[in-house]
């Protein structure tokens, strides 16, 4: 029986289709519509066509200057330390290493997050690492809900998302390249910088988009290990939507949240294109 | 100075770089077994051999992209230890061309330039990266990207980025292993040319006997890891120094003889069934002793008639397989006692031939002096 290129494709896109449209266009859709309404006097929505929601996006700052300093600041810090790590486990490991170390770099996904989280409350809190510093003389530090202990949180989770994209661009890479830049004089420092860098530039791009858009919304870590003094966006929509039942308001923070994100891909991207078709000479004095 | 030239002159031309008793083993594999070659500055040589007899692994550790396990690497006259490749001055063009994809073309052709300290003003640069692309019949394509030239395109991309730094030898790893037939004889004229005009000294890795004795000056025959055979194409192909050198390069027959005389290099030997011929002998040999000989398929001809000319041997063989391969039929003979003959028979020479066809028993004519006794192993 033959299917129409029409059919076929309708097939195809169909279900995708379908759950984008329900579960995705539909509650944005929703969404913006409320955040130009009004809290109704119990709480929830009232219709009403107004600003003044985006106008008090101020009296929250606070929750966007968090996420906004914090997710960025994840996503580089998980880069700098996963980048390292996948070149070596995709360049440098004997492979027949290679998958037994990929497997531990995933091993910790099997614990909920919130187990996971958990730990680090007590290795951060009072009786774990501060005490250790303390015995050790290295004087008196406060790790537990602060921003350091934020980002040690969520790098810390984030952190296999982006080990495996960099280190499947990595892995990709002709290694007869480096020999030909070698062969062409180029040191082993200047022929990463010229070959390796850039042609990793899309793994670096898919895992820095992958965390910084999961981070953007991130919730939970916050939540446990930032102890309500450092709170993201989505801990303030949490307290919108359930706790003073806002909705207007919250919805138009959500707007606010995922137009920053839209701009903020946008640019990265360009960036990257940027470089990414820059001269190999970039970076190198 | 001018470019030595081709011939005679280049046992004069001095050395420009040196295996030294080089041996490479990876684990238990010996690669690359107590190599020792002089190459002469401007001369085209040829690592020649069966895949997988140490071509490349010889040729990357001129390049420094392996170290030698024992013995030495000399590089004009100086001791390349273990000095890294982005110090050698050598270039090398790789099996697969290794372009690098984010670049344009003039930017992969201008990448060693690039890599040089103190810094090549900009300019320069571009200048030479024009010429390279003009020699290599390139000159429009430098904004092209990689991936929008054709194989034979990239292959004259990975040349030009080679020569563009003006390297003291040329190492080409099969550059025209991925090319179609007739773009592969194209390239080997243009690289020839390319050779003569640049000066440089070129060292081919092929496995293609035919490409190594159209284009070198010198081949240096390997056999698993070692050194079989080094000298100018007509050397190798006329006096094969053993069984593997004689079959490697062209295809020759090979009987069992008795030495019966000799005298001033040639050799009265007798064969198997008995009839005697006259061939060359390069080394010792007593009456008496049991060689190997080889005589090419085309020193040997077919006759109808009974009739041996005088300075011929002569025995009867039958016609067992017959191809045409236009300017040559290659017959294969059976004969009871000396086994598979070859003889290829010219094209012009068929006619005097009439009913010489699969099953006919006819005559094979080995002149005297065609053949010779080959070296022992
Ligand atoms: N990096 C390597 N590790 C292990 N064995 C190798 C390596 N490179 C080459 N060899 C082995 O050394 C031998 C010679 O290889 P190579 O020089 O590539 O041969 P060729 O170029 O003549 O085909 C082969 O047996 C090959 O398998
Ligand atoms: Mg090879």
């Amino acid at each position: 029986m033959a299917i129409s290129r029409h059919k076929a494709r309708l097939l195809l896109l169909g279900p995708a289709g379908l759950w984008y449209a329900a579960l995705l266009v539909l509650p944005l859709a929703v969404v913006l519509v409320y955040s130009f309404g009004e809290r109704a006097a119990a709480g929830g929505y009232a219709p009403a066509f107004t600003l003044a929601q985006y106008a008090n996006l101020g009296s929250r700052w606070a929750a966007f200057k968090n996420t906004l300093v914090l997710a960025p600041a994840g996503t580089l810090a998980a880069l700098l330390i996963a980048y390292p790590l996948a070149y070596f486990l995709a360049v440098r490991v004997n492979p027949k290493w290679r998958t037994a170390l990929l497997v531990l770099v995933i091993v910790p996904f099997w614990t909920s997050i919130l187990i996971r989280s958990y730990a680090w409350i007590y290795l951060l809190g009072g009786r774990g690492i501060p005490t250790l510093l303390a015995d050790l003389g290295l004087g008196d530090w406060r790790l537990i809900n602060t921003p350091f202990a934020v980002l040690v949180g969520i790098v810390y989770g984030y952190l296999p998302l982006m080990v495996f994209p960099v280190y499947v661009s990595l892995e990709k890479l002709d290694k007869r390249l480096l020999e030909a830049a070698a062969d062409l004089g180029a040191p082993p420092w200047r022929s990463f910088l010229q070959v390796t860098l850039p042609l990793s530039l899309p793994g670096v791009a898919t895992g820095s988009m992958l965390v910084f858009i999961l981070l953007m919304g991130e919730y939970l870590i916050p939540q446990m290990l930032g102890g309500g003094k450092v709170f993201f966006v989505g801990n303030a929509l949490v307290d919108l939507f359930l706790q003073s039942r806002n909705w207007a308001f919250g919805s138009a923070m959500s707007v606010t949240l995922v137009a920053t994100m839209l701009v903020v891909v946008t640019l990265y991207m360009r960036f990257l294109k940027r470089i990414g078709a820059a001269r190999d000479d970039i970076g190198v004095m | 100075m001018t470019a030595p030239t081709r011939g005679e002159d280049e046992s004069q031309a001095p050395v420009i770089a040196e295996f030294v008793d080089t041996t490479k083993r990876f684990g238990d594999i010996v690669a690359a077994e107590r190599l020792n070659l002089q190459i002469r500055r401007g001369e085209f040589l040829s690592f020649l051999g069966p895949s997988g007899c140490g071509k490349t692994t010889a040729l990357r550790m001129l390049a420094g992209l392996e170290t030698p396990t024992e013995g030495r690497i000399l590089i004009d006259g100086q001791d390349m230890g273990d000095a890294p490749a982005h110090r050698r001055p050598v270039n090398m063009v790789f099996q697969q061309y290794a372009l690098f994809p984010h670049m344009t073309v003039a930017e992969n052709v201008g990448y060693g330039l690039r890599q040089r300290r103190p810094r090549m003003d900009r300019a320069e640069i571009a200048r030479r990266v024009d010429r390279a692309l003009e020699t290599v019949r390139l000159s429009d394509f430098g904004p092209r990207r990689i991936w929008q030239m054709s194989g034979g395109q990239q292959q004259r991309v990975a040349l030009a980025r080679a020569i563009v730094n003006e390297p003291k030898v040329l190492l080409l790893d099969e550059p025209m292993a991925a090319l179609d037939a007739k773009l592969r004889g194209e390239m080997q004229m243009e690289l020839l040319s390319l050779q003569r005009v640049l000066g440089i000294t070129f060292i081919l890795v092929t496995h293609d006997q035919q490409e190594a004795l159209s284009m070198s000056d010198r081949i240096c025959l390997m056999g698993q890891g070692r050194i079989v055979q080094i000298g100018t194409p007509r050397d190798l192909y006329d006096r094969p120094a053993n069984r593997y050198a004689a079959g490697f390069v062209g295809s020759a027959n090979m009987l069992d003889a008795t030495v019966q005389s000799t005298a001033d290099g040639q050799a009265r030997v007798a064969l198997a069934d008995g009839s005697s011929v006259t061939v060359f002998s390069a080394g010792d040999r007593a009456a008496g002793d049991r060689v190997a000989i080889a005589v090419r398929p085309e020193a040997l001809r077919l006759s109808v008639s009974d009739s041996v000319d005088a300075g011929a041997t002569g025995f009867a063989a039958t016609i067992t397989h017959k191809t045409f391969l236009g300017e040559h039929i290659e017959c294969l003979l059976h004969h009871p006692v000396l086994g598979q003959l070859q003889v290829n028979v010219p094209r012009q020479a068929e006619r005097s031939l009439p009913g010489a066809d699969v099953g006919r028993t006819v005559h094979v004519l080995w002149d005297h002096g065609s053949g010779l006794i080959l070296g022992q192993d």
